[in-house]
């Protein structure tokens, strides 16, 4: 164990002076850089969603956008600098190294900090999944800089600072945090919280290559295994189109077959609020709102369920939300698009035979 | 090896604070041992705290314990359904130095009282429950055993302030279950408003606080009453009825609550609050006539567990604390006289309560809750009668007063005949009395 | 084996209230808990010296009044705590709080070499999952986050292997010691301290220490004044503009009413019908 690294002296009023005093070092940090996240040869989409908010960020501030890519070399790099360009990037550095066949924050950490000490961007942005958030913390420590976790909203504002809003307190409020002095600045964004971009066939860009310099002996930490989840294909609970939730309003464990009964007429798949999840009625992966999945369905139907800030935080992204409830007040009326006051026991059953008749006949039709 | 104790006191409420805090103080190795994650946690008033109970403990409390507001408007409301007749009381005398009653968050004074007792020598464990007393071959009690690992703890006298269901006691076989026509049943409501708000709707400065106690319909026929208490930050409503009333009408309480918020009357002074915390609770009221037996070999009994509580005037707390406090005076009385904690020797505590007002009040009153209980007219005929009458006399529309005095006369002896009223009065003039 | 374990306490979010016109946390009255995911790693902690023998130190850095957690941290079975607390900690952010946390574990490292560091996978109000990382990289300790379960320790040859909680599968890890690990939630149950647990944390005394006493130099490190991040603005969440368009339910059997809901949602977007018959399909 070593004594705890000290970090580059702070510039005058304190490293957190809520002005903005960039030090000389920092004035030449340019561009945002998303991190693309690859396990086992896969893009984590949420990767993608990062690069077309990243588009955004980088038009405004008039610079380019950067896809960071690391791991072995072979075609799963050549397909996520392909995947790069058509979700929005101008440039993309590419660090190829069979040392980073795994996730390791050894390595990883030691890559990603060198590149960003040398290429320097003023902004560097990570998904929120267990890979980003293991990163995302120990790089800006490294870099000693400041990283806002899990957020909501990322703008630019009149001082080109980024400006990254997210939840705080469990939910309760939200806040907008700066890191004004010191670059880059760093944020993680969960999965599904930005809209996946569009795709752009034909565009390309400029590849950067980037040495790893790390030798197998020099890391401590192996790989022994790596055990797939038997149910990860199963439950995909972020990505659904449409998706069915019920919450305590159902009464009991035994009612939630209304919502399944309905999920499964749509195609659809679903979730229910916390309390349901706690009481044991819905496995964990189905948890909907901010400690659970966050979805952006193009429907989402919320039955029997009170909309929390904290369960509204997770289902916003929807394009449109039906909710059912008893209370006319319920405060999921306050977000939802269309509302059905009413007993969802009664109300769910009916919904599924009028979908599954309007379905059936047009399925005769076509 | 196990501990052992001079005294054990188990709970961590108004008694139980009242006990450990004297107790500590006079030099007595104590421990005192609560079920509930923190002191407070689990505890449920109003609530009204009567300042010369505490300031017999701790004389300059008002300096630093939490308290929300004190009360300078006393509102009695008799409630129909759709309207209330009712007596504000209302006193620039009640803005005195050392005002008398405050309103308080329990979860809050109990913290906080616990602490002077802790901060006065006493061990307390919270997250713990007491389980049973344990007992010697004589049956004399020796100590506890509470539901940890080694849970069996010693000590010379037990104190026991375990509130209003008094298990340990029941178990321990030193008294009977609560009777449920002795028990109300309480639902409270916090709602949270800001300070300004609360101001505003009840027409106060920054500490000051107004109480209002609810009569009438609102209990659905049942012997019963509404509270409403501001804090600082806070309105509490409540409402309890006779746990037997609950169960022969098979209403449930949290509706009961929902309707006295519903009221007309009530519902402006709580909009567009933030609800926090729903409790329900009993309260012990069957009065003198629910008092078990209060001390015996190696322990003795306080507050609530005692059944101790003026249901008459809503006092508890205070009965609470000075039972408490006379028990644990009268240990450490006996532990310098180099007593043993017998059964004679405690049963100075008996005296010294029958000599308080706590037994004195109880005593006063014993008779007021069965014939409440028993009548039910007072809090389903009377409210409505009262209401109309006001609303008769009030509405200007041509009918001379004299006719509407003779039709108002006439509409209560309808409802309960002219010997009905006499008996009535009678009646509650005898209980009071 | 000594283990330090990292808990934070915490006001029970469950009962924090917004003043709605001040948009401040109300923080009056309002509970504070042990951060219920350091539950996990406390726990973890105990089976470890159970099994290895040796301490576990709880520490935390807070407001005086933090002790309260450690006392019942004590109560749970641990055999040290350490309360890190001064005014030049307020207002930290996750750098200057691994940084002030690490200057601790450094310290009790000299006093008693440390071999594995435990925090939760993330606290309940900051919820940022970066002290724990911070922590490592400043004591150059081996990472292993989102730990579900520890395999085997092998105290003789500084190693452990865990598994560990990645997208989409389990990593089995092996490292060396010592090593910080982040636990996952659900991992295990908090036991409960038997009388003498109890007995023993009312009794124990405390260590607090300032930041002087726990080794830190440059005070510009600590707190606000070490925090590279400012909060420039805290606000409430914009209820949306227009509230739910509500289907009539007056007087209307069941049936009824969902007929008019499918009318309402497929009049409102007339591309819905058909993406609906393309996944009903597809299930
Ligand atoms: C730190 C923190 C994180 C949290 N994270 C999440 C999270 O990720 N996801 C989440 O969902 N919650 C989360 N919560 C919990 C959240 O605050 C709420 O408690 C929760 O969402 C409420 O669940 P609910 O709507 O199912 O239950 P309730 O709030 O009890 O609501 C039930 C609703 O059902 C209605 N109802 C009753 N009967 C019927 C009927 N027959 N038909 C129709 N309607 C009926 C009622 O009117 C009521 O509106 C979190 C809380 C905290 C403190
Ligand atoms: C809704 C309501 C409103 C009220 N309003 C008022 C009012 O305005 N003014 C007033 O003076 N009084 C009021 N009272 C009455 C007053 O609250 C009680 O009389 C008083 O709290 C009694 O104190 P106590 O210490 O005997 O019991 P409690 O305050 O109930 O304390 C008992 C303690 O013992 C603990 N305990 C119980 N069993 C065990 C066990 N087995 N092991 C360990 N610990 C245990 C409990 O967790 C609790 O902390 C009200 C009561 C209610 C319910
Ligand atoms: N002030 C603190 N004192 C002790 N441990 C902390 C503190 N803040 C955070 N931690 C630890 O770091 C973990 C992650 O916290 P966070 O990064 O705030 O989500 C927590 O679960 C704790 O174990």
């Amino acid at each position: 164990m070593s004594n705890p690294k000290t970090p580059a002296a702070a510039p005058a009023g304190g490293r957190g002076a809520a002005k903005k005093e960039l030090p000389e070092r920092f004035q030449s940090y340019k561009n945002v850089w998303v991190f693309i996240e690859m396990e086992r040869g896969k893009v984590h989409s949420v990767s993608w969603e990062l690069l077309g908010e990243g588009r955004k960020l980088a038009d405004k501030l008039g610079v380019e956008l950067a896809a960071v890519i690391m791991g072995p070399p072979g075609e799963g790099i050549t397909h996520a600098i392909n995947d790069s360009w058509a979700y929005g990037a101008d440039l993309a550095y590419v660090i190829a190294d069979p040392l980073l066949t795994d996730y390791r924050n050894q390595t990883f950490t030691k890559g990603l900090n060198d590149l960003v000490n040398t290429h320097q961007p003023e902004i560097l942005l990570l998904g929120a999944s267990t890979l980003g958030r293991d990163l995302a913390g120990s790089l800006a420590t490294t870099l000693k800089t400041g990283l806002t976790a899990d957020c909501t909203e990322l703008a630019i504002d009149d001082d080109r600072c980024l400006a990254a809003t997210r939840p705080t307190f469990g939910g309760t409020l939200l806040c907008t945090i700066y890191t004004l002095n010191f670059r880059p600045q760093m944020a993680t964004v969960r999965p599904r919280v930005m809209a996946m971009p569009e795709r752009t066939e034909g565009r390309s860009g400029r590849v950067i290559e980037f040495p790893l310099n790390m030798a197998e002996e020099n890391i401590i930490t192996k790989v022994l295994d790596f055990l797939p989840d038997v149910t990860s294909d199963k439950v995909n609970l972020a990505y659904a189109d449409v998706v069915v939730a019920g919450g305590l309003g159902l009464g009991s464990p035994a009612n939630f077959k209304l919502v399944t009964d309905l999920a499964e007429v749509l195609g659809a798949d679903y979730g229910g609020s916390r309390p349901t999840i706690q009481k044991g009625w819905l496995p964990a992966d189905r948890q909907i709102g901010q400690t659970g999945k966050t979805i952006r369905p193009k429907l989402y139907i919320a039955a029997g369920i009170s909309g929390a800030i904290q369960h509204r935080v997770g289902v916003e992204g929807a394009d449109m939300i039906l909710a059912i409830n008893a209370d006319p007040n319920a405060t999921i009326f306050e977000f939802a698009h269309y509302g059905i006051v009413g007993d969802a026991l009664q109300i769910l059953p009916a919904l599924t035979a009028a979908f599954r008749e309007r379905l059936g006949k047009l399925r005769m039709a076509s | 090896m196990a501990e052992h104790f001079d005294a054990i006191v188990v709970g961590a409420g108004m008694a139980g604070n009242a006990a450990t805090y004297t107790l500590a103080k006079a030099g007595l190795n104590v421990l005192q041992i609560e079920r509930g994650e923190y002191p407070g946690s689990k505890n449920v008033q109003g609530a009204i705290l009567y300042a010369n109970a505490v300031e017999a403990l701790i004389p300059d409390f008002r300096e630093d314990a939490p308290l929300e507001r004190h009360v300078i408007e006393q509102r009695m409301w008799i409630l129909d359904d759709r309207s209330y007749v009712g007596t504000h009381f209302r006193s620039e005398n009640f803005n005195e130095e050392k005002p008398n009653r405050y309103t308080i968050i329990r979860a809050q004074f109990d913290k906080w009282l616990n602490k002077q007792a802790k901060d006065a020598g006493a061990m307390v464990i919270c997250e713990t429950t007491v389980l049973e007393l344990l007992k010697d071959e004589t049956g004399k009690v020796i100590g506890v055993r509470c539901d940890r690992d080694n849970g069996e703890v010693y000590a010379d006298v037990v104190v026991l302030c375990d509130g209003v269901n008094a298990l340990v006691g029941q178990r321990s076989g030193i008294r009977q279950e609560v009777a449920p026509e002795h028990a109300a049943l309480a639902v409270k409501e916090m709602h949270f408003l800001p300070r300004e708000v609360i101001n505003e709707r009840f027409n106060i400065a920054d500490n000051e606080g107004v109480v209002i106690e609810i009569l009438g319909t609102v209990t659905s026929g049942m012997l019963g009453t509404g509270f409403l208490y501001t804090n600082g930050e806070s309105i509490a409503l409540g409402i309890g009825c006779i746990v037997s009333d609950f169960v022969e009408k098979k209403i449930n309480p949290a509706h009961l609550l929902e309707k006295l918020k519903a009221h007309p009357s009530i519902a402006p002074l709580i909009r567009g609050s933030e609800v926090k915390e729903y409790a329900a609770h009993l309260i012990p009221e069957g009065g003198f006539k629910g008092v078990p037996e209060l001390s015996g070999d190696g322990w003795v009994i306080c507050g609530d567990a005692a059944h101790f509580v003026n249901a008459a005037h809503r006092e508890g707390s205070n009965l609470a604390l000075t039972s408490g406090r006379i028990a644990a005076e009268n240990i450490v009385a006996l532990k310098k006289a180099g007593k043993p904690m017998s059964a004679e020797n405690l049963k100075l505590y008996n005296q010294a309560l029958e000599e308080s007002f706590v037994l004195k009040d109880l005593k006063k009153y014993k008779d007021l809750p069965d014939t409440l209980w028993r009548n039910k007219q007072f809090v389903t005929t009377y409210p409505e009668l009262l209401a109309q009458a006001a609303e008769r006399f009030l509405r200007v529309d041509g009918v001379d007063k004299l006719t509407k005095e003779k039709e108002i006369a006439r509409s209560f002896r309808k409802a309960r005949g002219v010997l009905g009223l006499v008996g009535d009065a009678v009646k509650v003039a005898r209980a009071w009395r | 084996m000594h283990i330090v374990v990292c808990i934070k306490q915490v006001p029970d979010s469950a009962q924090i209230r917004v003043h709605p016109v001040t948009n401040t946390i109300m923080r009056q009255g309002v509970p504070t808990i042990i951060n219920p995911y350091d539950l996990f790693a406390l726990e973890e902690a105990l089976r470890l010296r159970d099994k290895l023998g040796g301490k576990v130190t709880v520490l935390t850095m807070g407001p005086p009044m933090a002790d309260e957690s450690l006392r019942k941290a004590l109560g749970f079975g641990a055999d040290a705590a350490v309360l890190l607390t001064d005014r030049f900690f307020a207002g930290s952010d996750t750098l200057a709080t691994s940084f002030a946390l690490s200057t601790a574990i450094a310290k009790l490292h000299a006093q008693e070499p440390v071999s594995v560091v435990f925090t939760g996978k993330q606290t309940i109000d900051g919820d940022t999952a970066q002290v724990g990382p911070g922590i490592a990289q400043r004591l150059g300790l081996n990472q292993l986050t989102y730990v579900s379960a520890i395999r085997s320790v092998d105290a003789e040859n500084r190693s452990i292997v865990v598994e560990r909680r990645a997208e989409g599968g389990v990593q089995v890890l092996k490292t060396g010691l010592p090593c910080l690990i982040t636990m996952l939630e659900g991992t295990n149950t908090i036991r409960r301290g038997s009388m003498d647990d109890m007995f023993r944390a009312a009794r124990a005394s405390l260590t607090v220490w300032n930041a002087k006493d726990a080794g830190v130099e440059d005070m510009a490190m600590c707190g606000l004044k070490g925090s590279p991040t400012v909060v420039k603005k805290v606000f409430a969440p914009q209820p949306r503009k227009e509230k739910a368009v509500q289907v009539a339910t007056e007087g209307k059997s069941p049936a009824e009413i969902a007929q008019a809901t499918l009318e309402t949602l497929f009049a409102a977007n007339p591309k819905l019908e058909g993406d609906l018959l393309k996944l009903s399909a597809a299930s």
